[in-house]
């Protein structure tokens, strides 16, 4: 079946990868090609994943042979498969950025066998379609972060990683009890057999505390305020190639999980929940914007600006509505490309200037003009300019919460939008357009490997921006699929399960394509 | 301080540790035991010659570095599923295979070669940082 190995490469490329690179651990030369030529077939396989899944809609697969709930399910809707896809476009630019930027120290520090574990552990959460096992994929991703991190053993870096390690330790064992609690509510981790038996159950105090656990564990994960002081505190440490991955990928597993758990489990219904979402979407906003304006360093001011970015993609979850949710699916997809391409520019100026600090940097414009214009399309993209890619996120976002009259929501939507704005102009005007506060004693040159996965990413960005209707047409599929758990069941458990689930949470008639053998109108007077 | 009754007694005790290691190994599929506890106790034995006669002496007896130990394991595991993609069209899916040994017939499955790799991984995962912690402690 083609399905079935579309789904497993996504994870198994970078694990085989990972193993090989650490097979051949005193021979550097062997690791990189072992890891570029990993690169270039998961990036073949995230694409021909997405693929399969805008053609056939969700698919799922049962590794190991044994029927769900109690083999090892992976799944693939369209928002994991799009986020697959843009981790192996991202790991490929960040593996050729990282031809200059990776160091030998730390490639003999095991830079590959990490970097290769952590995508594994990143495709593994977005492709998994069991709650432990997203644990697991968290946990893999967390320790080979943990090293990615610390590669260079410098005293910052050390503790940047202590505060990134322990908070995000904290986040996994809330997690971890909340799947206890969910576990012994229900008796099963599987998601899809989990939302076809929880619209059934009444929240118990124990589903209750499970739900908030999950929403802090992800808060810690996807630095949602106020859980979010080690992400600005830890970024900027790292290397350029790996800040950037970090800055794409890691926090929006959070966000994914988010989405993931409360579409899916827990369903936003009722205002309890969605004024808690309201309020940390918009608290997430606006301490991030205004803790970038305080900053200096290139890479914390975009650290900050991922937490306030993270709050428009919260935004669209808090809605709740369809359009809302392919919105911040649309968001979180133009986010990760842009953010990554943000920290590249930050290590390419760098280059260009010899600091990462605004204050000793300067007159970039004359030396370099085309850097000028290349940090352009991220910065504007990410403030929400016409016509890149974060103009029509913005807009979605923004247009389902009008629509939905949250007035208030929008309001701070627009504000944190000028102001990112504002944080850009700061980094371009410092960077670029004032004469240099320091005499450069050489001139400085980019290396190539800097140059071009920024122009790829960069492309990307003006791609989505200039032709966003396949685009916006897919973050409808995605939010569909989101809106409707019985589009996710159905390929894990059939069918009838599916329609079962579906008349238990509407408790209305279910579209007539998922039932096939009449079986839901009996359900459906069950459940009246 | 190098104690002589200690390292004499952990040559033999190394031995004693890495046969047990093995033979949990073995036992695992339809007893307690397996890859995982079988790859502790292994490293266990390394970890207890590293402890008596010096990190030096563990790290020659292992031959190769503890990462690559890991990474040969990794590959062995995930190698091992894919047999069951060609032949059942599921990863992970174990194929068996009987040899009769006229006493008694020798099942054979691909569970074994998965279990190896996680024994390769806990030990080569268990030492890379037992190694560093303990050359620490004898600087």
């Amino acid at each position: 079946m083609a399905d079935q190995l579309d789904l497993l490469w996504p994870v198994l490329i970078p694990i085989m990868t990972a193993a090989l690179a650490a097979c051949f651990w005193y021979n550097i030369k062997a690791q990189r090609i072992i890891s570029f030529i990993g690169l270039v077939l998961l990036f073949a396989a995230s694409v021909k994943l997405t693929m399969t899944v805008v053609e056939h809609g969700v698919i799922a697969k049962q590794f190991g042979g044994w029927a769900p709930p109690f083999g090892i399910s992976f799944v693939a809707d369209p928002l994991a498969a799009a986020l697959v896809a843009i981790t192996g476009l991202l790991a490929l630019t960040v593996g050729i950025f990282g031809f200059y930027d990776v160091r030998a120290r730390h490639e003999r520090a095991g830079f590959y066998p990490l970097f290769h574990g952590m995508i594994t552990g990143v495709n593994g959460a977005f492709l998994t379609g069991d709650a432990f096992n997203l644990y697991v994929w968290f946990e893999v991703m967390l320790v080979t972060s943990l090293g990615l991190l610390v590669i260079s053993r410098s005293r910052e870096q050390l503790d940047g990683t202590i505060k990134y390690g322990i908070l995000n330790l904290f986040g996994t064992i809330l997690f971890l009890i909340g799947l206890a609690l969910l576990y012994g509510a229900t008796g099963t981790l599987n998601m899809a057999d989990l939302a076809r038996v929880l619209p059934g159950m009444t929240m118990t105090p124990g589903l209750m505390t499970a739900a908030m656990l999950f929403l802090a564990a992800f808060a810690i994960k996807a630095g949602l305020f106020p859980l979010f002081f080690w992400l600005p505190a830890s970024y900027h440490t790292a290397t350029f190639a790996v800040g950037a991955i970090f800055a794409g990928l890691l926090t929006k597993v959070g966000v994914y999980a988010t989405f993931r758990t409360f579409t899916l489990l827990f369903l936003i219904e009722g205002d309890t929940l969605r004024y808690v979402f309201t309020f940390i979407a918009a608290m997430t906003m606006i301490t991030g914007v205004f803790g970038a304006a305080v900053q200096w360093n290139i890479r914390r001011i975009l650290s900050f600006h991922i937490i306030s970015q993270i709050g428009y993609m919260l935004m669209g979850l808090a809605i709740a509505t369809p359009i809302a949710w392919a919105g911040a699916a649309f968001y979180i997809i133009h986010h990760i490309i842009v953010k990554a391409n943000l920290f590249l520019l930050a290590g390419a100026i760098r280059a260009a200037g010899g600091s990462d600090d605004l204050r000793k940097t300067g007159g970039l414009l004359k030396s370099h003009p085309w850097l000028a214009v290349l940090f352009l399309i991220p910065a504007l993209s990410l403030a929400g300019l016409p016509p890149l890619s974060g103009f029509w996120a913005k807009f979605l976002v923004i247009d389902a919460s009008l629509r939905a009259e949250y007035y208030g929501l929008a309001a701070v939507a627009l504000v944190v939008g000028v102001l990112t704005l504002f944080s850009m102009m700061k980094i371009w005007m410092e960077a670029f357009w004032k004469a240099s506060p320091v005499k450069p004693s050489r001139r400085r040159y980019v290396p190539v490997a800097f140059i071009i996965p920024i122009v790829m990413l960069g492309a990307v960005t003006m791609t989505i921006g200039l032709f966003a209707e396949p685009f916006v047409t897919f973050a409808r599929d995605a939010g569909e699929v989101l809106v409707d758990p019985p589009l996710y069941i159905a390929p894990v458990f059939g069918a009838e399960a599916a329609a079962e689930a579906g008349a238990l949470i509407s408790g209305e008639a279910i579209e007539a394509d998922i039932i096939e053998n009449g079986a839901a109108e009996g359900v459906e007077e069950e459940v009246r | 301080m190098r104690s002589i009754i200690l390292v004499a007694s952990t040559r033999i005790f190394f031995i004693a540790m890495v046969v047990v290691s093995l033979w949990i190994l073995l036992r695992g599929h339809n007893e307690p035991g397996g890859g995982f506890i079988g790859g502790l106790m292994g490293a266990a034995a390394f970890a207890t010659l590293a402890f008596a006669a010096g990190v030096d002496d563990a790290r020659k007896m292992l031959r190769i570095h503890p990462a690559v130990l890991m990474g040969v394991g990794l590959v062995l595991a995930a190698v091992s599923g894919l047999p069951g993609v060609f032949l059942n069209g599921s990863y992970l899916q174990h194929q068996w295979l009987e040899v009769p040994l006229g006493l008694f017939d020798l099942k054979l499955g691909t569970t074994l070669v998965f279990d190896i790799g996680v024994y390769f991984v806990v030990i080569g995962g268990v030492l890379s940082f037992m190694f560093r912690l303990y050359e620490e402690d004898q600087g």
